[in-house]
């Protein structure tokens, strides 16, 4: 399992826009980079994040090899309900790491 | 005194200084096109053109932050946030960043809607050379909005050998 860093409100009121802020520990291998034989090292990337809040997809990112190693995101969402935000980490060599944070709204 | 010099060795000196200022002038530029594959502006504009599937792309609305002048392109940090209520009826559905020169014109697209609130969002991206990037925003009434920033970037991406 990747290290995984997020940072988001464990409390909000209703209807207030919260910022959710997520790294995922991961090299980002472009293909591009040669390695210590000179030949280009494999490429491994993540490909795809999703955020589900009680089920319902409110954010989604398709990632390309131009994005840094170990992947920042940033990004915003409405607190309607009490619940669990799901994030979810998809990559290349079959990826796949999710975290559950809960959000208690008021 | 003056030390005049003959003419014909005047005209060689100028020749030469110009020579060695076209060179000087050509090969960055011959080097990154090599380099890229690519003319500069048509990888970016083959880009926008694709996510817009002929649909006009109209100036304005998208705000595009990312430093002009980057010590590191390993890491830049880019902030795109438009100009919208993101309701029901009227929100942003997809932003797409694009780069001119980097080897793939990709960097990523993020999916959004009026659950977001607000379309702002944030990450780190590659830049392997000076270069402009492009953010592009898709309404959910189909109108397309671009923001362009030129990038100056002083150590590259992509060179870097593993240890």
């Amino acid at each position: 399992m990747a290290r995984v860093l997020i940072q988001m409100p464990s409390r909000a009121r209703r209807g207030e826009v919260i910022e959710v802020r997520a790294t995922i520990a991961h090299p980002m291998e472009t293909g591009f980079r040669p390695g210590a034989d000179g030949r280009p090292v494999a490429r491994n990337i993540l490909q795809r994040f999703n955020c589900r809040y009680n089920g319902e997809l409110v954010f989604s990112v398709e990632l390309h090899p131009a994005i840094s190693a170990n992947p920042y995101l940033s990004f915003y969402t409405v607190a309607t309900d009490s619940g669990t935000l799901e994030l979810e980490w998809l990559g290349e060599n079959g990826f796949r790491q999710l975290e559950r944070r809960a959000l208690q709204v008021t | 005194m003056n030390f005049s010099l003959p003419p014909a060795f005047q005209a060689d000196r100028r020749a030469i200084l110009g020579a060695g200022l076209a060179m000087v002038l050509v090969s960055p530029a011959h080097s990154q096109i090599q380099g890229m594959g690519m003319a500069p502006g048509k990888q970016m504009a083959e880009a926008i053109a694709e996510f817009a599937k002929g649909q006009r792309v109209q100036t304005g609305r998208v705000k595009l932050e990312i430093a002009e002048l980057v010590d590191n392109g390993n890491v830049v940090p880019v902030s795109v946030s438009v100009d919208s209520p993101m309701t029901a009826a009227d929100h942003v559905l997809q932003i797409a960043l694009f780069n001119d020169r980097n080897p793939q014109r990709d960097v990523a697209i993020f999916g959004l809607g009026p659950r977001a609130g607000r379309a702002q969002v944030a990450t780190r991206m590659r830049l392997s050379t000076s270069q402009q990037v492009s953010a592009v925003a898709r309404m959910n009434d189909g109108s397309l909005w671009i923001a362009t920033v030129d990038v100056i970037v002083a150590l590259a991406a992509c060179i870097e050998v593993e240890s």
